[in-house]
Parts: structure tokens; C-alpha cells; sequence
């Protein structure tokens, strides 16, 4: 049943540390709308974005997010769905954070569509062959049914409605990260792209990804607001990281071997992996060794630092390891040149047959950035004025294994 | 004598206008599927100095450009291709490819990409929302975004910043019955390799050489189905 059994406090608003907070949040928002604005004023060609390389940093940050959004939502269905009740307590944060990251991340994609003035637009058009306007379906659904998934955690007269919005919510996001992967799965045209598994990819990543943003917001927000957090639970959290980083790599890797063995992938093959210059030490540095092989060090090696601090550590690594691996994905595939002569060697002087070069430009970043302020923000405001986060946990669990 | 004669009969019934390849569209008249316009590219005749057929888009559609190449919009190029086995080697003009099931316009979420019944694939700048997912979907590479304000504007092609654009396969003359401005201007300037009709109209020229003669289109193993074909690649 629901967890309305443990205690809830809202976080103290205008405190000296939530208000340099929120100032520095608030800063970083008005600094990306200021971005925004220049782009949307100067054109696009302000920033490293080309006909080549049509998505750029913002989607970096965008499909981070949204990625991670739905992953955040884990913790929330370990506790309902598979009954894991020392992970319930925490279904409330689990909830605002899906909801806040997937309001960031879509807030950056919006603000660097050409004409963001025409949401509404896309809003009403929808085309329902493309994956896209599935998408622009699955994320407000999302929305509301995580939302009617917080009621029913923090409202006891909804109780009977926990277990059924609790499985809602989980089908969704499975749905929902599907669709945000088959976005780049069903590009044909793309050699990096087009292949059924970067559905599941995406699933593993978004595990990842969520669960790691998920134990940095919750570490922090218990220690700014100086509630107990125990370090049993940090060691199951961090478990849990590593087996979704471990996923993260298994995917990745059956990606690549998918790859190597279509006919006529060796060349993005050996672009990803051998001599694309940045992607390449992105993916093999960013990628799979900070955020992949060093957060499983960290999660199932030694037991040198507290496990607070590792889970702490593991999380930072996954998040920057993240971000590089979706930065593989969405910049390195579009650098590859389409192949419209198989074989052949081209040229032309709209860039075709040659590596197309993209260098973020200071907007872009500062435009990511503000989604992930936004994001921010949003849980904030939220644990701020609802009950969301548990008064303390340090004796929520049980100890297990070697964990500190 | 009699070959001529009949030809002569055809054309008097204008069923096939010889100066005109193409019959207009009465304003207001919808476009029709019984149409399917189409190229043929014989590459042959195509040299790699020869920029007749860009540099008259360019004009024709006022792609006045800001000297950025990179983000300048482009809708016809001259891809040079060389085969590095052979070292044969070939310049092809590359357009929209005008596909019969465009990657385009089955991944833009708004339908601002759209195939009009006569196969001609266009883009409606009062609704694309400039999310450049069509540019990532096209194999051919067809598509530019307005990266910029515009200048120079024709009144048969608004163009705007924030949205994207491409080849229309000169929509506006093919509805007047011209030819697009390229296989016009490749006739006029060029050694003519461009040949426009009605694929789908068995008495055009285009329907008729297609059928006797090998073409190819460009990346077929996709299954698009462009309609511009091609000769000698
Ligand atoms: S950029 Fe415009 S035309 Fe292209 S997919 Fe997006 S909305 Fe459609």
C-alpha cells in the first residue's frame, strides 16, 4: 500500500541556503532565455548547428533529460510495483523528479525548434506516422499520470488507486523512453542510427541516467536540509546504479556489434570507435570509462570512502558519462556523412562524402544548461511546498554486504 | 509520313503540347495523382565544371545565401563521384528526390511536410515548426534550414528564418505548364542532360524512356522511391 505511514516534511523556504539557491538557478535561467533570445533573433547560424549537423548541443542536454526523466521514475515503481518497501518512502521525490527533469528537457527542445513561437502549432498538428508526434503524446501523458501517481502516494483516500497508477506510470515510461530512442532508431537513412535496439538502449540509459540524478538530488537535498540519510540505503541505491550502468554498457556494446556486422557500417563503426577524433574519445573515455567501467568500480569495488560519498562520486560519473554517451549518439551519428553513392567516393560543396565538423557554440551550452536549472527549480519548488521528502531514512533499511 | 501524321493528329487534340512538355493547372484546380512528375538525369551529358543548373536554381528560387556555406540554404548540388575502383568518375546534380513514401513527411510530427497528389514533395513554412527532424530523416540530404532573415524573396517561394525548405521541383512553373527552371536552363545553356515529364503518363517522354531504357535511383535499397532517376551511374 502506500506510504503515507512515514513522515513527510516540505523544505523550508527562505532560508539563507534555499534562496542562494534559487538565485543561482534563477540566474542561470535568465542567462539561457538571454541565449535563446540571440539565437531566435540572429538565426540559428549563431550557433555551431549546419545543414550538416542540424541538432546540436541543445539536444545533447534535451535528450539527457527526457532520458533521465523517465529513469528517475524507477525508484517510485520499485517501491509500488515490485513491493520493494524500503524504496517507497522515496516514491514522492522519485515522482517530482521525473516530472521536473522531463519539464527541463522539454524545455530545451522547444526553445530551439526555429519557430518556438508555434508550439501551440505543434500542440494541434499531429501527423500520427511520425514518432515525433507520438512523443509530443507520450510526454504530456507522462506528465499527468505521474501526476495522478504523486496524488495517489500523498493522498490516503486515493490509497486505492496507488497500485493501478503505480503500473500505469511504469508502462508509460517504458513506453515513453521506446519512443524517445525509436526517434533515432527509425532513421534509416543514418548508418549510426537505424536499428531496432536503440529502443532498449535507451531503456538501459534512462536507468542510469534517472536513478543517478535521482541519488545526487536526494543526497543534497538531505544534506542541505540536514535530515538523516542512511548509509544502508545509499548502498543499495549505488547497487542498483551499477547493475543499470552495467545494462547501459551491454546495450551499448551489442549496439556496436549490431553495427559491425551490417555490411557497409564498418566506416561509422570505425568512426565511433577508432578515429573519430572527439566522438571517439568521448566514447571510449566519457562514455564507457567515466561513466561506465569507474561508476561499477565504485559501486561494487573497494569499500576505501563512505558509501554516501561513493554513491555521490558513481552518480557525478554517470551523469558526465551520460552526457558524453548521448553526445556519441546524437552528434557523432549526424558528423558521419549520409552515403548517397555506397562505395563511391564524393564530394560536393554542400559538404557531402567528407566528417562534418560541429563545435557547440557558448549559447547552445547556456540554453542546456537552463533546462537542467529549470529542472532544478521545478523539484525545488515542489519539495518546497508538498510533502515529498521523507523526515529522515537512516533507519529505513536494513544492512546488506560490505557496503561501508 | 503516317508517324508523323498521327503525331501530328495527337498534338492538334492537345493531348501532348511539344513546346509545353507539361499541361497547366487551372487556378484553383487541385493537383492530381493521376500525375507523377519526375526527372531523368542522364549523366552523361553532365560535366563536373558545369554549374548551370545550380546557379539557375539558386536565381530562381532567390537563394541569395550570406556566403556561409555551411548553413546557406542549397536545394540542387553537384555531387562529384568517383568510383575508387575504376576511377571513373561522375558530377550529379542532387535534388529533393521527390519520393513516392518520403522519409520526410513521415517523421514530421506537425505535417508540415507533405506529398501533394501529384508526388511533389513540399514543405508548409505556416506550420513546420523548424525541429529539423525531416533534415535528419533524409537520406538525399535535400533539405536546408532558414538559418537567417531572408532577402530577395521570390513572391512564388516565402522563405522564412526558423524553417526549413527545399527543392519544390519548381512547383509554381510546373501548375503554369513550364518546366522546372533547372531542365529548362540545362536545355538552353547545357547539353540538355535533364529530361521532366509525367511519369506516369505512358505517352511522355520520361514514361517512355524510363521504360526502354536501364535508370537507377539513388540509394533504391531504401525503398523511398524518388522520382528523379538517373542514367550512367
Ligand atoms: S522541420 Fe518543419 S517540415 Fe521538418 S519535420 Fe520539423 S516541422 Fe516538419
Amino acid at each position: 500500500m502506500s506510504s503515507s505511514n512515514a513522515a513527510y516534511t516540505q523544505v523550508r523556504p527562505y532560508t539563507r541556503g534555499w534562496l542562494a539557491l534559487m538565485a543561482g538557478f534563477g540566474a542561470v535561467i535568465i542567462v539561457a532565455l538571454g541565449a535563446v533570445w540571440h539565437m531566435e533573433h540572429q538565426g540559428h547560424w549563431v550557433t555551431g548547428m549546419t545543414n550538416q549537423v542540424v541538432w546540436g548541443m541543445p539536444h545533447v542536454f534535451a535528450v539527457f533529460l527526457i532520458v533521465a526523466a523517465s529513469g528517475a521514475l524507477n525508484v517510485a515503481s520499485m517501491g509500488s510495483v515490485f513491493g520493494r518497501e524500503d524504496y517507497q518512502k522515496l516514491g514522492r521525490l522519485s515522482a517530482l523528479l521525473a516530472v521536473a527533469l522531463l519539464a527541463g528537457g522539454l524545455a530545451v527542445l522547444v526553445l530551439d525548434l526555429g519557430r518556438p513561437d508555434r508550439l501551440a502549432v505543434a500542440m494541434t498538428h499531429f501527423n500520427f506516422k511520425s514518432i515525433f508526434a507520438w512523443n509530443v503524446i507520450l510526454y504530456s501523458g507522462f506528465m499527468a499520470v505521474v501526476g495522478v501517481y504523486l496524488w495517489t502516494m500523498m493522498d490516503w483516500r486515493a490509497g486505492r488507486f496507488y497500485k493501478p497508477a503505480a503500473l500505469v506510470a511504469f508502462g508509460w515510461r517504458l513506453v515513453l523512453t521506446t519512443g524517445t530512442g525509436c526517434i533515432f532508431g527509425f532513421l534509416a537513412a543514418r548508418e549510426a542510427y537505424g536499428a531496432a535496439v536503440m529502443a532498449p538502449l535507451f531503456i538501459a540509459m534512462s536507468f542510469a541516467y534517472g536513478l543517478a540524478v535521482f541519488i545526487l538530488v536526494l543526497s543534497v537535498s538531505f544534506k542541505m536540509t540536514r535530515r538523516p540519510l542512511g548509509g544502508d540505503l545509499s548502498a543499495r541505491l549505488l547497487r542498483l546504479l551499477g547493475l543499470f550502468v552495467a545494462a547501459n554498457l551491454y546495450f551499448t556494446a551489442l549496439l556496436h556489434v549490431t553495427q559491425l556486422y551490417f555490411a557497409g557500417r564498418g566506416g561509422v563503426e570505425a568512426f565511433i570507435l577508432w578515429n573519430g577524433g572527439i566522438h571517439t574519445t568521448l566514447f571510449w573515455v566519457g562514455q564507457v570509462g567515466l561513466g561506465g567501467i569507474l561508476p561499477l568500480v565504485i559501486a561494487y569495488g573497494g569499500c576505501g570512502h563512505a558509501v554516501r560519498k561513493r554513491a555521490m562520486m558513481a552518480s557525478i560519473l554517470v551523469v558526465l558519462g551520460g552526457l558524453a554517451q548521448v553526445w556519441v549518439i546524437v552528434i557523432g551519428g549526424q558528423a558521419w556523412p549520409l552515403d548517397l553513392f555506397p562505395g563511391m567516393e564524393v564530394s560536393s560543396t554542400f559538404a557531402d562524402g567528407h566528417v562534418h565538423a560541429y563545435a557547440p557554440s557558448a549559447w547552445e551550452v547556456m540554453l542546456g544548461l537552463g533546462g537542467v536549472a529549470v529542472a532544478l527549480v521545478i523539484a525545488t519548488i515542489g519539495m518546497t511546498a508538498l510533502g515529498l521528502l521523507p523526515s529522515g531514512l537512516e533507519t529505513a533499511t536494513e544492512s546488506r554486504g560490505c557496503n561501508n | 509520313m503516317t508517324e508523323l501524321s498521327r503525331r501530328q493528329v495527337i498534338l492538334a487534340s492537345g493531348a501532348v503540347l511539344i513546346a509545353a512538355p507539361v499541361q497547366a493547372r487551372a487556378p484553383g484546380e487541385p493537383a492530381s495523382a493521376r500525375s507523377r512528375w519526375g526527372l531523368l538525369i542522364d549523366t552523361g551529358k553532365c560535366s563536373a565544371e558545369c554549374n548551370v543548373c545550380v546557379e539557375t536554381c539558386k536565381a530562381e528560387m532567390g537563394l541569395s545565401g550570406h556566403d556561409r556555406p555551411l548553413t546557406d540554404a542549397q536545394y540542387l548540388r553537384k555531387v562529384n563521384v568517383r568510383d575508387p575502383a575504376t576511377g571513373a568518375a561522375h558530377s550529379v546534380p542532387v535534388m529533393c528526390q521527390h519520393c513516392a513514401k518520403p522519409a520526410c513527411v513521415d517523421v514530421c510530427p506537425t505535417g508540415a511536410s507533405m506529398k501533394r497528389a501529384d508526388g511533389i514533395v513540399l514543405v508548409d513554412r505556416h506550420i513546420c515548426i523548424g525541429c529539423r527532424y525531416c533534415m535528419m530523416a533524409c537520406p538525399y540530404k535535400a533539405r536546408s534550414f532558414a538559418h537567417e532573415d531572408q532577402t530577395g524573396q521570390q513572391p512564388y517561394l516565402p522563405r522564412g528564418k526558423g524553417t526549413v525548405e527545399g527543392c519544390t521541383l519548381c512547383v509554381h512553373r510546373i501548375d503554369e505548364g513550364r518546366p522546372p527552371a533547372c531542365v529548362e536552363a540545362c536545355a538552353a545553356k547545357a547539353r540538355g542532360a535533364m529530361l521532366f515529364g509525367d511519369l506516369n503518363d505512358p505517352k511522355s517522354d520520361i514514361a517512355q524512356r524510363v521504360a526502354r531504357e536501364a535508370t537507377s535511383r539513388i540509394r533504391a535499397d531504401l525503398g523511398l522511391e524518388p522520382a528523379i532517376r538517373y542514367q550512367g551511374i
